[in-house]
Order: structure tokens, then C-alpha cells, then sequence
């Protein structure tokens, strides 16, 4: 901008001026690693709301474990820790066991949650550790390029099922948030997605819970959002939500699988 | 003058670490490590530590990851199969410049191999503890004494490099017991802070990143180099070996650890017998005490190394004697023991101007010493 626009008229319009939309201050201005449509961005901007909406971006450590969010540790504004492919759970649960004031959360795609890194899910959630998990099921390896992941659904064509997946062979999709309510560690385990506006401040909310139920003690935390990879997949962004709608959720329908608070009838 | 307790050297190495202010320990169960774990979990949760059985040796790992980003002392310890398991969280712990200790009770391998004292793991500690250009500091201790002294160190140097660092011990001194003197238990708030640790940056500094990956080459690089300076260093002021009788030693024999207490007694005999032998000990086994090994050069005529192995060390025994004398070997592997005896008979080949490898299947077909 050059410097001789008239400094009265930009007063007048800074009064008028009410700022509705801004980067939240828990994520840096780094330019995100994502495609154009891809989930990924959506729902990292929402954690980073929630940890600025709650005021803990000083105590709070993102694990950023290897898949398209590698990368993470650059674009959130809070102390990062990258972690090897599917060790997320058990990275967050050395940083937490240390620093039990600090609200830690783990940010995972599906072959690193339910395929490489399960074994660690399955015994961080039935510790019922401290920590909360936004989890990216996009059915598909994002960051290899497009192969076959534990949650691609029966018949599905990636690179490594290029006859679609073979269920006598490749067996059959993991539903983590179902398989998870089953463990007494877990305190809130919910499936959401960010295909509308709608659905997408529902997301936020559940989110939110996710972290306020660490603030709170109560166990481990896991947001299952059924997500996109149009570039993968090989669709428009607008033509993999209608896949994602169609095919993925049939298959992983939304809602609350398990919330502690709920069931004691706390609210 | 402290007084001394009766320890087993796991237990030993247990509450030494508590000494040196670890206050958290993530472990799985294997043999002939068990004794640290059991004593770990007993005295954490006094000590206000957290003592925390992991699913894996994978999943240990990775908590240490955790641990040691968040700024804490922490240790984990394991044997061989579960060791070659945290290879990968060791190398992004290198990767990421994270410090720990990782204690390997060594058994027989490969595979599932056996329950008895080894150190077939000498390899795995000192080149390949995970992939990638890096190294882990390695501590060999000999006595149960050793155990409780080499663990402050090992906390002390990982801290000031930051660096994993691994204490290889074996079985036998796992399980014996000895009188040590414990060291004085340290002010943890004494210790230096960690700029760098992931603890929350509490609006008061721009956010940490503990990490490994550079997708530029030439960032990986420099990281790598950066830290190769450090090993450097590592390499000029950190290298550790005890010797005994080497002065006027004709024939030296290099042994750590168990291997080390067997040939100490063989050179003793040796000495009756009037064969001017000697012993270097490494104490530290990465770096390599290449200097020590300079020291006895210009008087030693030949170099005897003993292992519980098929021979790992003897290759660095070669490369620092580099050609100048001969270096023989003698081991004996799958938790079998040498005898002082049986060393001796190698002292006695060495010293008649013989070099070999005189490794157990050798043994056997010419119906040697045992
Ligand atoms: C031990 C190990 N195995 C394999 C890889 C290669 N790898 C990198 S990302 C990835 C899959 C990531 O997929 P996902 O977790 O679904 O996340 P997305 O990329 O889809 O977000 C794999 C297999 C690796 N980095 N480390
Ligand atoms: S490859 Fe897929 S998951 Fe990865 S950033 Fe692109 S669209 Fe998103």
C-alpha cells in the first residue's frame, strides 16, 4: 500500500471496521503443506479456535505424529512435538505423565491411528491418558500418495487395492470410535465432519469438549472427523464431500459413541 | 566415608537413577532386566516419580520421547529383543537431540535367543541403535559399583549434549549382588534449565518444536553435521577405559563389562606364569577408547580381545591398532561363560607370536579349551 493514501479516511474506516474473521492466534502464519478442498485444513483451524477460545495456548503441547500434518509443529502457535508414524499416543503420554497441568492433544490420520500406531491408541485410551486426539479418517494414505488404509471401505480403489478393496483378502474397515467406546479410559469418543457449516461448528463443539474433558481429568479424548482427500481420491473438493457423504458415512455414521458425562446424566 | 549396601546390580542401577533425579521410568518386561523394573515401580510412586508399564518396548520408547521433550531426566530400560524394538524412537530421539538413558541388561541372540548373559548387542549400541547418520553414547559398567556411578554420568552427558545415552550391561551383572556406595542424591531444582524442552511456552517465548524431519536436503544436512561437531567433542573429552598391569604389557588384552572381570583374572595368572600381560577396560564403548589404546601401543606386541560374542569389539580394536600389531579374538557366545582358564590358554597362543579368532565353533572342532 503506498504511504500517501489519506490517513484520515483509513481512521474513519478502522472505526467502522469490526473484525469478523482473523487467523486464530494459536496457529502461526505459515503457509499450510495442504490441497486446495483437503479437510485437513479445516479442522486444524478449528483446534486452533478452541485452544485460543480457551486461553490455554501457553500450556498447551500439539504431538504431530508423520502423515499430511507432519508438519503441524510449524503452523500451531503452541510448543510442538513431532512423533514417528503411529506413536502419537504414547509421545503425548510421556509429555502429559510430565507435565500434568498441560493440556496435551495428538492430531492423527487414520494409517497412523488405526493401522501402525493401534497398539498404542488402544492402551493410551484404556490408561484413560489425559490427552485429547483429533483423528483424521480420510480412508486413504494421504502423504504416501493414495494406498489402502485400515479404514478404506470395502471395494474401494486406491493404489494398493487396485481392484478395490478385497475384503476376503484385505479385510474389513476399523471403526475406531465404536471400538474404543468399549474401553473404561475413554472419556468422549465422537465422529464428526466438516462437510457443511453446520456440521462444521458441531465439529468445533466437539472439539472443544475433547479438551475441556482433558482440563477436567476425565480420560482420554478421541474426535474421529470423517474427512477428505480429494487429491487422492481424484475428485473436485466439492465432489469428495459428495463421495465422503454417499459412501463413508453409511459406513461410519456420526455421533457421540461414548461421553462419560452424558451417561452419569451430567448434562 | 558413605556407607556401603548389598545391591543387585539392576537395583543398583534403579536407585541410582532416582539419585540422579530421574523421576520417570517407562518400561516393558523382559529377563534379565526385571529386577530394575520391579524396584522402579516399588519407589517411583514414593519418590513422587510415575513408573508407567508401557504396551511395547515401541510404546516405552516413544514415552521417553515424550518424557524427554517435556524437559524431564527419564529412563527406560530393557534386553536385546526389546532393545532392537526402541531402535526407532532411539534414532528420532537422536534425530530430535532429545537425552535419556536406556539401560540394555544384554541377553543371547539373535531372535528370541536366550536368557543368559551376553554381548552380542555390542553392534546394535554402538553403530546401528536405529537408522540414520547418529550415534548414542555407550557405557560399559563392570561392577555393581559401576552400574550406580556410570548412571549420574550417563544422565549428566546426555544433558549436556543432548543425546540418548545407552548403558550396555549384561545378565551376570544384572543379577550378581556387591556392596556399592550409593552416590548422593541431587536437587533436581539445581539442574540447568532446558530452553529448548516443549513444556508450554506460557506466553513468554515463541513456541518450541521438538523434531526430526527436514524435507531440505541441505537443512538435514546441516543438522546432521551440527551434531557430528557434538560427537566430536563426545569423541575428545568423554572416551573412558581403565587398565591394569598394560605398562610394561607385552600381550593386552581389551574386555568390558563381564568379559572384562574374566580377563582380569586370566591376566593375574598370566602374570604367575611370567607372560608380561595387561588389560584395557573400555568404560565407555561409543566413543571408543582409541586413546588408551595409543598408550600401550609402542610397548604391546599383541592385542587379545574377549567377548561374549563372536567378536563386535574386536573391530574396533582393529581400526585403533591399525594394522601395528596383531589382534586376536576369543569369545564365547549364547550366554556361554568363558573361563579365566580358557582365557589364559588364548594369553599363552597370543604370547607365542599366534594370531586368531578363536570363537566357540573353532573351539569345539579342534577340541580345544572346551
Ligand atoms: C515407520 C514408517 N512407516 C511408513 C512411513 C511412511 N508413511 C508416511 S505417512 C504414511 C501414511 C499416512 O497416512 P495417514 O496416517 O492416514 O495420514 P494422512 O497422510 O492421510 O493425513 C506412511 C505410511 C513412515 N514415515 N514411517
Ligand atoms: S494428500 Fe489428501 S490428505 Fe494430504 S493434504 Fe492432500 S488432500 Fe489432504
Amino acid at each position: 500500500m503506498s504511504a500517501s493514501i489519506d490517513s484520515a479516511a483509513n481512521e474513519m474506516v478502522d472505526k467502522k471496521s469490526e473484525i469478523l474473521f482473523e487467523r486464530p492466534h494459536a496457529l502461526t502464519d505459515a503457509i499450510t503443506n495442504y490441497c486446495p478442498g483437503c479437510s485437513h485444513g479445516i479442522v486444524q483451524r478449528l483446534v486452533a479456535e478452541v485452544i485460543d477460545e480457551l486461553g490455554i495456548e501457553g500450556e498447551t503441547v500439539g504431538v504431530c505424529p508423520v502423515g499430511c500434518s507432519v508438519m503441524a509443529y510449524d503452523f500451531y502457535s503452541c510448543d510442538m512435538v513431532q512423533a514417528a508414524h503411529g506413536r502419537a499416543p504414547a509421545v503425548a503420554t510421556g509429555l502429559k505423565r510430565v507435565l500434568p497441568d498441560s493440556v496435551v492433544f495428538a492430531y492423527q490420520g487414520d494409517g497412523d491411528l488405526a493401522s501402525i500406531g493401534m497398539a498404542e491408541t488402544i492402551h493410551a485410551a484404556t490408561r484413560g491418558e489425559k490427552i485429547s486426539v483429533i483423528f483424521i479418517n480420510n480412508a486413504i494414505y494421504g502423504m504416501t500418495g493414495g494406498q489402502m488404509a485400515p479404514t478404506s471401505l470395502p471395494g474401494q480403489v486406491t493404489q494398493t487395492s487396485p481392484y478395490g478393496r478385497d475384503t476376503e483378502t484385505a479385510g474389513y474397515p476399523i471403526r475406531v470410535c465404536e471400538l474404543l467406546s468399549t474401553l473404561d479410559g475413554v472419556a468422549l469418543a465422537q465422529r464428526v465432519t466438516v462437510d457443511s457449516p453446520k456440521n462444521v461448528r458441531l465439529a468445533k463443539k466437539a472439539i472443544r469438549k475433547a479438551f475441556e474433558y482433558q482440563i477436567q481429568g476425565l480420560g482420554y479424548s478421541i474426535i474421529e472427523v470423517v474427512s477428505t482427500c480429494p487429491t487422492n481420491w481424484g475428485f473436485s473438493p466439492s465432489d469428495a464431500f459428495e463421495w465422503m457423504r454417499d459412501n463413508m458415512l453409511p459406513y461410519y455414521p456420526l455421533g457421540i459413541y461414548k461421553d462419560i458425562k452424558a451417561a452419569k446424566g451430567e448434562q | 566415608m558413605v556407607e556401603k549396601v548389598l545391591m543387585k546390580g539392576n537395583e543398583a542401577l534403579a536407585e541410582a537413577a532416582l539419585r540422579a533425579g530421574c523421576r520417570f521410568f517407562f518400561g516393558y518386561p523382559i529377563t534379565p532386566q526385571t529386577e530394575l523394573a520391579a524396584y522402579m515401580a516399588k519407589r517411583m510412586p514414593k519418590a513422587g516419580g510415575v513408573y508407567l508399564q508401557a504396551e511395547s518396548e515401541v510404546a516405552a520408547i516413544n514415552m521417553v520421547y515424550g518424557a524427554s521433550a517435556a524437559g524431564a531426566r527419564v529412563m527406560t530400560s530393557s534386553s536385546s529383543p526389546g532393545v532392537s524394538l526402541k531402535g526407532e524412537g532411539i534414532s528420532y530421539m537422536i534425530g530430535a537431540d532429545l537425552p535419556a538413558v536406556i539401560i540394555n541388561v544384554q541377553r543371547g541372540g539373535p531372535g528370541l535367543g536366550g536368557i543368559q548373559p551376553s554381548q552380542a548387542d555390542y553392534w546394535m549400541a554402538t553403530r546401528a541403535a536405529g537408522h540414520g547418520d547418529g550415534h548414542v553414547i555407550v557405557f560399559a559398567p563392570s561392577t555393581v559399583q559401576e552400574m550406580a556411578d556410570l548412571v549420574a554420568s550417563a544422565f549428566e552427558l546426555g544433558d549436556r549434549y543432548r543425546v540418548p545415552v545407552m548403558i550396555l550391561a549384561d545378565g551376570m551383572l544384572g543379577q550378581m549382588m556387591e556392596p556399592v556406595a550409593l552416590p548422593e542424591p541431587i536437587d533436581s531444582r539445581s539442574l540447568p534449565e532446558k530452553e529448548w524442552a516443549t513444556n508450554g511456552h506460557g506466553g513468554k517465548r515463541t513456541h518450541n518444536i521438538v523434531n526430526s524431519l527436514y524435507l531440505v536436503a541441505q537443512q538435514l544436512e546441516d543438522t546432521v553435521v551440527e551434531r557430528s561437531q557434538r560427537y566430536a567433542r563426545i569423541k575428545d573429552e568423554e572416551q573412558l577405559a581403565e587398565t591394569y598391569l598394560t605398562e610394561d604389557a607385552e600381550v593386552v588384552l581389551v574386555a568390558y563389562g563381564a568379559a572384562a572381570r574374566i580377563s582380569r583374572t586370566a591376566v593375574a595368572k598370566a602374570r604367575e606364569l611370567g607372560i608380561k600381560a595387561g588389560l584395557i577396560r573400555p568404560v565407555t564403548l561409543w566413543p571408543f577408547p582409541v586413546d588408551t589404546i595409543e598408550t600401550v601401543i609402542p610397548v604391546a606386541k599383541s592385542f587379545l580381545t574377549v567377548e561374549l560374542s563372536m567378536g563386535q569389539m574386536v573391530e574396533d580394536v582393529r581400526l585403533a591398532v591399525n594394522g601395528r600389531s596383531p589382534v586376536s579374538f576369543f569369545g564365547h557366545t549364547g550366554g556361554v561363560i568363558p573361563t579365566p582358564d580358557e582365557v589364559l590358554v588364548a594369553i599363552q597362543k597370543a604370547a607365542m607370536g599366534e594370531q586368531f579368532d578363536l570363537v566357540p565353533y573353532h573351539t569345539r572342532l579342534t577340541g580345544g579349551a572346551r
